[in-house]
Parts: C-alpha cells; structure tokens; sequence
C-alpha cells in the first residue's frame, strides 16, 4: 500500500488526540514506517533532523543541568574514508558507482546528521555509507560509491523509508540501499554532472514523497525534486527560478536567460509541517555570485524562504531572506517550526537565522513576515530593512575595484551547521560568526563574471564568535556566550528537555550549556566538532552521539 | 588576436580541481584542430558570442555557462544549432550559419577546449589578471585619520617609513595594513599573565585559550597550562593587534581607502 500524505495527515490526528503507545521504530517486518517521522523527537533519531519540526529539541531528560558532568564515553569509532578493500575481512562492503574507481579524494569528513533506528546507526560521508551497530560502533556494512568527481565538500546524511534507506552521491546520484543488508537496490540520476551540479543534501521523506536538493556554483538553476522511494521515479520538479516566460518572480531578473542562470539552489534539508502539507525549506545564493552587475533585481527565489506543497510541488507562499545577495550568502540553512505565542496569539511560525547574519520569523501558514533582527554582531551590508521585513542590500558593500570592508566573511554568520530551538526556553540556538573580509572587485567586466569569479576576497580579522540564544519572537539576543579567541563555527547544535545545549567549541571541545542561561556546564576534549550532537535511548539509557572529523563518540549516562 | 588567445587560454588545469569537473576529463583535442575551430570561431561566432566565450554585443549568449554547450559531448548538441539556427525563450534568435560539418566540428573542439581550463567553482578560464588601480582615496584626509587612530602606536617616520616601498603593491599593502601585520616580520606574539590563587604571576607567550584551558609558554621557554575553572586562575592578554580589531567595525571604506592613499606615500 501507498501512503499518501492525506491519510499520513488522518493518522497524525490520530496520534495526536488518542493516546497510542509509542511505536517502536525500527522492529516491523516492513520496515520504518513514515507515519512514526511524524513523532516529535524521542527515543530515536529517525531523519535529518530527528523529527520533521527542525528543532533538534529531544524529549529525553536523562541527562540533565545536574548532572550532565557524569555523561560517560561509550565507544568510539575510526572511520575509514579511503577506497575499501573487498577481499578485506570483516563486514560485507558493497561497491556501487559510475565512476571508474580511480579517484580518491582525502581528507572527508563526517559533516552531517546520522540515522539511528533500532540497533544501528547509519552514518555518511562523500562516496561512504556504514552501518554500525549501535551499542559499540561496530560496522555492520559498508557502502562504497566509486564517483565520477566534482567537490566532494561534504554530505548531510542518509533517509529511511521502510527498508530502504537513500543518499545523494557527489556525481548526483540517489542511491537506494537495502537498510538491513547494505545492498544496493537502484541508483538514479538526479541533475547533470556536466553542468557541474554536485549533491550534498540528506534526502528527506515525507509520506510516499523522498525530497532531495541539489547543488551547483556554476550559475544553473537550483530545483527541489520529489521521488517515488520505492522507484526512484520523479513524482515533482520545483524550479527555485523563473525559468519559462511568465514565470512569478521574472520582473526581478533582468531577462529569462540571467534567471535561468540564476542559481538558488537547495543545499540543505527543510522541515515539513503537517498541518499544510508545506515542506518549507532555503535556497541557496544567486548567480554569478559576487558580479550583481549582470543581474539586476532582486532575483527571487533566490535566499528565500520556499513553502511548497509536498504532493504537488508547488509554491504556496515565500520570504525572501536576502535580496539581490552578492557575497555567496545562502539562505539554504535548516529552518524551525515554532508553535508560539506572539502578541498574547497563538501562531504557526517557522523561524530561521540566515547566513547573511539575519534572524526571521515569519508565519508559516500564509509567509507574512513577524520579526527581522541582526545577531551577527558585526554584519554591515544591509543599509536597512524593508517595511516588508527583508534586509536591503547597500551596493556600497558589493565587491568593489578599491575594497569593500564586509562582515561576515563568505562561510557567513551560520551556515549549513543545523541551529536549535527549545521550547522550554523558548530560545533559538544557533552558532554566530563575526568574520571581515576586503572584498575586491577583480573582473570589471559589464557583463559581469561567472559562478564565483570576478572577485578576490581577503580576510582581514574577525569580531568575534559565540554561540547566540535569540527570542523567536523579537529577535532578540537572549543570552550570547563568546567563544575565547577564535574559537566557534563547525559545530551544530542539539538541545534537550533536561535544559541543555550541545555543541562544539571549535577549540577541540565538545561542550554543553544550560539552555536557560548559557552557562557552560561541562566539556570533553575529543577534538573539533563536524556534525550537530545527536541523542537517543539505547537500553533505556540516553546516549549522546558526535562526530570529531572521521570519527564517533557516542556518551552515554549510566 | 589569436596570438593573444592562445595566451589567454592556454591549459592550466590547477591541481586543486585536476580531473573532478566533468569538462576536465576530456581527453585533449588535438592542437591544430584547436587552432582551426578558434579561427572559425573568431570570423563566425565571435561577434555575438564573444571573443572569450562569455557573450558579446550582439546578444549571443556565453557559452562557457550555457548548459546545453556543457552537456555536449561531441557536437551532438551544438552542431544542429550551428546548422539550423535556434530561438531560445528569453533569449535573441540566433540564425543557421552556412558552415559544413567538419568547420562546426572545429569550433566544438576548441569551445571545449576553453571549457576545460574554466576555474574552480564555476569562475571563467583564468585569463592574464587585469591591472585594476584600487589608490582611489584623499592622501592627505588619509593622514590626518592616520594621526588620530594610529599615531599612538605608528609614525610615518619610524616603523612605517618607506613602507610603500617595502610593499609597493597598494593592494597588498591595503590588506597588511588593516590586518596589522607587516610583511617580512611574524605577527607580534600575544602575551598573557596569568595569576595563579597563590598571587604568583606567570608571563609568556599565549598559546592556546578556550574556556577551559590556557597554555603559554613563558618567557625562558617553558610550557605551562592551566585549567580554567570558575574564573581561576586569572589572567590578562596583551594582544599588540587588539585595537587593528577593535577598528574593523568602526571603519568606512573610504577611511580605508583615504589611509592607504596615504600609506602608498610613504616610499
């Protein structure tokens, strides 16, 4: 049977106004069951970011303000990120790919959300999928995808759907593995290779749809696809740009070849809000990047905040985040579903702190905006913000032939590292980088440049980093712990119902906070922080799982 | 002009991305056929395309970010343009052109050819970098910002003199400056005391810091750390480029341009 996603919708009602026993996810013949994604965050860590809401808020509360300094390590696991051997000992490899298996790219690390359903962990980097077992990190199976190239700068992470478990290769593949076995069930193509598109994104399943994103520097359009998880068929296609004449957003492109050179593209997971069937997700920047020159307007859907309905593909509202962006600042980063109260009302928000240094909250029913504020610091590229509530552009800070002095730098304030919200506290957490880069205009071409070219850009100094909890509904910075020279950026955040904040340091520490009030109450030095912490119940007890460049450590509280 | 070409685009695969861009997997055409599709090239398409490829004045569209010329293997996709002509939506109308197979051919190769050295992250091929003048700022508005936020640590005459002559490129000077690092000589060392619950006074080098260490090494060369707890132990940084810091949110840009004018003066 198939199920859509209006009977998904009846059966969270269901779930919702009757109490039922939790399922236990993971056990059934037929495998991880969509409807269970539709559970808040508990017990297990199901899809990318643990539930569909985007809060990586757990349940849990097992470790707790209290005693948080006695989490204990559990295991740890090295994982190997070169070219497997077959005839190895050991746990069954499998090796897919189109590629001719003569490239191997170094130096990957595990730089995204890893699955944990019932006794294993699914774990990914570029070309790499393990299965491990849960309980000491063993590799149950290895997946192994022989590319055909392009920049292997990192992957989000793995989807389930019943038995069968996805992932986006680099060379623009999604790939269907068998979840138990790691064998391969199909591969489809899901964007062209030599128009340089390269894929990042943790697929997400909403229903019978598998949402997958892809990316590209290389001024094509972005597009969000939908696929069959049980064929790989394409179900949708939403192009982030206009690309036929009539399209909405046209009259902010110069023309409908700059647009459909646009950019706008989907690097990073959404969140799926069941109430509207809204799979609400950021594009990335426009394109050329940094020579707005050859694309006057705002260039819509580019940084923009996208609703669209999950069944059909189309767009039901949308807050653009950063007009007309010129510093390769992608509004691409995870949003929050918030339900909060705003003016004594109750509201469906969803909330998202941009790479531009810029917070928003806006309604996530219709789109209308709620609240702009600045929490990066030092951001200084917008002469103002819109009635409208979106940050206007000052030319004046686009690369400059004599040097612009711009905050932040190009990684941004945030970036793809997934943020936090705790509804205890009712804080967004979310990391805060107060980069300076000189920023030079080196093609002064009329035409402008292409992709990323055209510019020089040379970091100067910083303002600072910090971990930043902002108010969803002013925007304002609630508390802000300053990382000491230096440190800060790389890490993700988990937060929890025991009060506290996971994070990185960037100093070679794994450290957690009170959620309320940013005092920092415990830290392990197991070296820099790729992922965002995870947590989930194994045996009963409350585990905390994090990766430090390619390798694992899973705490546990005893 | 060709002469000039063959410069411009001359291979110079980075070894950054060696091989990971579809269009730098191909195997090299050969170099006269090059040759032969870029004169081609330079008397048929050129005007509306080009002379690099990125779109010329009569409204060709560039063809180093055109998806249909980056899905082309072999011609299979552009030689029926060439020969039929296209209208593309959005786009001008672009007429057949009366070429026989083998000419079309040469230009594919050679359009390939350019696509092969375009750089990483979708930048144009790496043409001979353009002189651009970045001293666009008042020398003398340049001194006199110099004299109330610099003086006290910098003179003209001391640590800066001639420092336009031992960095005679204004951008480069331009970047050192704001940085506050001089070139040729190492940053200047961040020192720290640090105090320990006994009232002894540790100096040094500072290392490391985070929240819950310091590291220094003092001033005859030992390694010393310290676990931070609870605000003990104390300690004071002295970080000589603090104020470079301080100043990045405080600058306009014409500050900076204005002070490296200034700055470019003192040869």
């Amino acid at each position: 049977m198939t199920l859509t996603t209006q009977s998904l919708r009846f059966v969270l009602s269901l779930v919702v106004t009757l109490v039922v026993p939790v399922a236990i996810i993971g056990q059934s013949e037929d495998g991880l069951d969509p409807v269970t994604l539709l559970q808040p965050l508990q017990n297990s860590w199901p899809t990318y970011s643990g539930d569909y809401t985007g809060r990586r808020y757990s349940a849990l509360e097992q470790v707790t303000t209290e005693n948080v300094q006695r989490l204990t390590l559990a295991w740890t696991r090295q994982m190997n990120t070169g070219m497997p051997s077959l005839n190895g000992p050991g746990s069954p490899t499998f090796i897919g790919g189109e590629g001719t298996g003569d490239f191997t790219i170094g130096g990957q690390r595990i730089k995204g959300s890893i699955l944990q359903v019932g006794d294993l962990l699914y774990v990914t980097a570029p070309d790499h999928v393990w299965a491990l077992d849960a309980r000491d990190g063993g590799v149950r199976w290895h997946y192994f995808w022989k590319t055909r190239g392009g920049p292997h700068i990192g992957n989000r992470g793995a989807a389930i759907w019943r038995n069968s478990l996805f992932f986006e290769t680099v060379d623009n593949y999604l790939v269907s593995l068998d979840v138990q076995t790691g064998e391969e069930n199909w591969h489809v193509e899901i964007a062209s290779f030599e128009e340089q598109y390269f894929s990042t994104m943790a697929p997400i399943v909403v229903g019978n749809h598998l949402l997958v994103g892809t990316g590209n520097d290389l001024d094509a359009p972005g597009f969000l696809q939908s696929f069959d998880p049980e064929t790989g068929a394409l179900q949708w296609r939403f192009y982030t740009v206009p690309m036929e004449p009539g399209d909405p957003g046209l009259d902010t492109w110069p023309d409908l070849d700059a647009a459909r050179h646009g950019g706008g593209q989907v690097w990073v997971p959404g969140v799926y809000d069941p109430d509207t069937n809204y799979y609400i997700f950021g594009t990335g920047n426009p394109t050329p990047g940094y020579t707005g020159i050859a694309r006057p307007g705002d260039n819509l859907f580019t940084c923009t905040l996208i609703a669209v309905d999950v069944d059909t593909g189309e767009m039901a509202w949308y807050f653009q985040t950063s007009p007309h962006d010129t510093h390769d600042w992608d509004s691409a980063q995870t949003p929050i579903l918030i339900d909060g109260i705003v003016n004594g009302e109750p509201r469906k928000l969803v909330s998202t702190a941009a790479r531009n240094g810029y917070f928003f909250t806006v309604d996530r029913v219709t789109g209308s905006h709620i609240t702009t504020s600045r929490y990066g610091a030092t951001s200084n590229w917008a002469s103002h913000i819109r009635d409208t509530g979106e940050p206007n552009p000052n030319p004046d800070k686009e690369a400059i032939i004599p040097g612009a002095l711009v905050s932040p730098v190009e990684g941004g304030v945030a970036n793809w590292q997934p943020p936090a919200f705790n509804p205890d506290t009712g804080l967004f957490y979310t990391q805060e980088n107060n980069g300076f880069n000189l920023l030079y205009l080196t093609d002064p071409d009329p035409r402008g440049s292409m992709g990323l070219g055209g510019k020089d850009r040379v970091t100067v100094g910083s303002g600072g980093n910090a971990l930043s909890a902002i108010d969803y509904r002013t925007g304002r910075t609630v508390w802000r712990h300053a990382w000491p020279r230096g440190g800060g950026g790389g890490a993700g955040v988990l937060t929890t119902a025991g009060g506290l904040v996971f994070t990185g340091d960037g100093s070679g520490n794994f450290v957690a906070f009170d959620a309320t009030n940013g005092t920092l109450l415990w830290n392990t030095r197991i070296g820099n922080i790729s992922n965002a912490p995870e947590t989930y119940l194994l045996d009963g007890r409350q585990h905390v799982l994090v990766a430090a460049g390619t390798q694992l450590f899973a705490f546990v509280m005893y | 002009m060709t002469a000039v070409l063959i410069c411009l685009f001359a291979p110079g695969i980075s070894a950054q991305n060696q091989g990971l861009y579809p269009a730098l997997q191909r195997p090299p055409a050969d170099a006269a056929e090059i040759e032969r599709g870029q004169a081609l090239y330079g008397i048929n398409c050129r005007a509306c395309h080009g002379v690099d490829l990125r779109g010329g004045d009569l409204g060709g569209p560039n063809l180093l970010r055109s998806q249909l010329v980056l899905g082309d293997f072999a011609g299979e996709a552009i030689w029926p343009i060439i020969r039929d002509g296209q209208s593309s939506p959005g786009g001008g109308n672009m007429p057949s052109q009366p070429l026989s197979e083998n000419d079309a051919q040469a230009i594919v190769t050679y359009i390939h050819s350019v696509l092969s050295t375009a750089s990483r992250q979708g930048g144009p091929p790496m043409g001979a970098e353009i002189e651009l003048d970045i001293l666009v700022g008042d020398p003398s508005a340049g001194q006199r910002y110099f004299n109330t936020n610099c003086g006290s640590c910098h003179s003209a005459t001391g640590d800066l003199s001639g420092i336009a002559t031992r960095i005679p490129h204004a951008k480069e000077l331009q970047n050192t400056w704001v940085r506050g690092e001089t070139r040729g000589s190492t940053r200047p060392p961040v020192t720290v005391t640090v105090t320990t619950p006994s009232g002894e006074h540790i100096e040094g080098r500072l290392e490391r810091l985070n929240d819950f260490l310091l590291v220094l090494t003092t001033t005859d060369g030992q390694h010393r750390s310290f676990t931070r707890r609870r605000g003990v132990p104390r300690f004071e940084v002295d970080d000589p480029l603090a104020r470079h810091t301080e100043l990045l949110p405080l600058y306009a840009d014409r500050d900076i341009h204005n002070v490296t004018a200034y700055l470019s003066t003192l040869k």
